[in-house]
């Protein structure tokens, strides 16, 4: 979710001829460093598969210290990838949390080994319904087990495992990020020392599931998806997939920014041109977001990925009361929303705080005052970098480094 | 709390700041007060805890694990950088949440005047610490009546330094106000002590009317429980 809300405005509608576009090339092939798991190790997922083998592609930034205190774990949101603080290979953008990540920023590569790695499922590199299924020999489509938010993190811990990283200082991310962190935190306490969870739920509302299903409609009303198994048709359901991004991409954002960003401004001239054309700014903005998206993720990654935040439920693990998933935990939290976030609001962070209470977690709680939506976490926030350098470099007082 | 500090909190202060005694400047009065009412690694809920500052000194002296709640961001941004966990909320709405006896001590400092519900709010503290520290300002002071009784306008003091139409405190009380509300909702007072308006204990032990018209500020010990303690 590289959002920049100020990039050129394009006027040009979603169309549909094939591109042929490199967006799968980086499932098969990362440029990024990449731990194979054989038939021994194999991920043993919550839909009861034992996925193998697999691979988990990451990238990393800083250097791990003697005693191997000072490894932070970000964990990316929906369409996010391990490319924090480096160049997108498709893109050619730069790291997509380059605004909190980096040398003299709140997380500091000059202290802390950052690790970041692709989850399981999704497309950058990591094994996932795009990869090469080796029972046929050929793409995974719908083959690929259902895979969740726990299912993530087993695969990181399994990086971790790799990388001899016992426990992390930190654990930190935004959105279906901020859900990896919770469930980190709930099912290995004693690896995080220190945990962030930013603009995201205990649980995926009704709502949200709601706008995910539209999206995965979209992308499964296209002919072009056929059934799952375009990349052997040789197409891909770009339309689908754009129009699911720009259902997305509105959820991101707050009515105040759309406003003051595109109001109802025409696109080129002060006229309408009694038209379907992109009339309004915004309207061109939006399919500019389609367009670019599909160039650069799978469509059929975007189905798994959105279902895995849909399953997400921490509380029920725990019997319907969200702090038993938190009994007994001596990782420290700080729990961010923002004020105009209407995907995650405010109400999803507090009962998270909440519950962390109830299990007598330390924890702090900051609600960031901005009209940038849900996506503020990935944007030039000065009050949510202030608050997460003091929990941060207080966290690193406490943990002696 | 010892006997000897029983009614005397003052007495059951640790030894006052020496000069030159940790970096940043010297604890405020109320709060060394405070600092003499809570046992050495308790667990502490500050609410309304500002810039974290009580927080911070109940760790370094008395190394008790304290959590707070603040309704600013930038308070809540100051205990960050303290390393205190602090939540933003207030006192109204989020104490609902806690469990029942989740701490040793309860702070609600100079705050409870500023409540929509005080007595919701002293029935929440009495739930959630088996101990609770309260301070509030005094209106029953001599200085407080003078200018309602010779001036006939709402008194402006140090301790309440806002005009009428621009405080935030909705919910003012005496002290005999407060020690009426005590007994309706069955808090025990353990000890109590009244701050003259520089926020140093007042030395004797006196009858409350004493109190009730010399006392800028009521700081009181209450734990569950039914009866006055102190008379």
């Amino acid at each position: 979710m590289d959002i920049q809300p100020d990039t050129a405005l394009r006027p040009d509608p979603i169309d549909d001829t094939a591109r042929r576009t490199p967006e799968v090339s980086q499932a098969l092939d990362p440029k990024s460093p990449v731990v194979r798991f054989g038939p021994d190790k194999p991920l043993l997922t919550d839909a009861g598969v034992a996925l193998a083998p697999f691979q988990i592609a990451y990238q990393t930034a800083g250097t791990l210290n003697a005693a191997r205190s000072n490894a932070v774990l970000i964990c990316h949101a929906l369409t996010g990838d391990q490319h924090f603080a480096h160049t997108h290979p498709l893109t050619g953008k730069g790291g997509w949390w380059d605004t909190l990540v980096g040398p003299g920023k709140p997380i500091d590569t000059d202290r802390y080994f950052v690790v970041c790695s692709n989850v399981v499922g999704s497309c950058m590199g990591s094994t996932g319904p795009a990869s090469i299924d080796p029972a046929t020999g050929r793409p995974y489509g719908l083959d690929f087990p259902l895979v969740t938010i726990r299912d993530m993190v087993r695969a990181q811990a399994m990086l971790l495992d790799h990388l001899g990283i016992d426990q992390l200082f930190l654990c930190i991310g935004g959105s279906m990020g901020g859900m990896q962190v919770l469930q980190w935190a709930a099912l290995h306490p004693e690896r995080v020392f220190a945990a962030m969870p930013i603009a995201t739920g205990a649980r995926h509302s009704a709502q949200n599931i709601a706008f995910h299903e539209v999206g995965r409609q979209a992308i499964m009303a296209d002919p072009a998806w056929h059934d799952g198994r375009y990349l052997e048709a040789g197409t891909r359901p770009s339309k689908g997939l754009g129009v699911a991004r720009m259902g997305a991409h509105i959820t991101y954002l707050s009515e105040p920014a759309l406003h003051r960003k595109f109001g109802r401004r025409f696109q080129g001239g002060s006229a309408p041109t009694f038209s379907f054309n992109a009339d309004f700014q915004i309207e061109s903005y939006l399919r500019h977001q389609g367009l670019s998206f599909v160039e650069r993720f799978d469509a059929n990654a975007y189905l798994y990925l959105t279902r895995a935040m849909d399953y997400f439920d921490l509380a029920e693990d725990g019997g319907g009361v969200l702090a038993n998933a938190f009994r007994g935990t001596r990782t420290r939290f700080c729990v961010i929303s923002f004020t105009s976030d209407w995907l995650f609001p405010t109400a999803d962070s507090r009962v998270i705080v909440h519950a962390l209470n109830a299990a007598a977690a330390p924890v702090a709680f900051v609600e960031v005052e901005t009209d940038k939506g849900h996506d503020a976490f990935l944007l030039d926030e000065p009050a949510m970098f202030s608050a997460a350098r003091g929990f941060i470099d207080a966290a690193a007082r406490a943990r002696g480094l | 709390m010892s006997g000897a500090a029983a009614g005397r909190p003052w007495e059951a202060t640790v030894a006052l700041p020496r000069a030159g005694e940790g970096a940043g400047p010297a604890p405020r009065v109320d709060h060394i007060v405070v600092l003499g009412l809570v046992p050495p690694g308790a667990r502490v809920l500050d609410i309304g805890c500002g810039d974290g500052s009580l927080l911070a000194l109940l760790r370094d002296r008395r190394g008790v694990d304290g959590r707070g709640i603040e309704l600013s961001r930038e308070g809540v941004n100051a205990c960050l950088a303290r390393g205190l966990p602090v939540i933003q909320g207030d006192a109204d709405t989020d104490l609902a949440n806690y469990p029942d006896g989740a701490f040793d001590v309860v702070v609600l400092s100079q705050t409870i005047q500023a409540t929509r519900q005080p007595r919701v709010v002293l029935e929440h503290l009495l739930r959630i610490g088996r101990q609770v520290i309260i301070s509030f300002p005094n209106f029953g002071h001599w200085r407080v009546r003078a200018e309602l009784a010779f001036r006939g306008r709402m008194p402006v003091t140090e301790i309440m330094p806002d005009a009428w139409y621009e405080t935030p405190n909705i919910h003012h009380c005496t002290i005999r106000d407060f020690v009426g509300l005590c007994r309706v909702v069955g808090a025990k007072i353990e000890t109590a002590a009244a701050l003259d308006s520089h926020g140093r204990p007042m030395r004797f032990a006196m009858p409350w009317w004493v109190w009730n018209l010399f006392g800028a500020q009521g700081v009181f010990l209450l734990r569950r429980g039914g009866g006055d303690g102190r008379r």
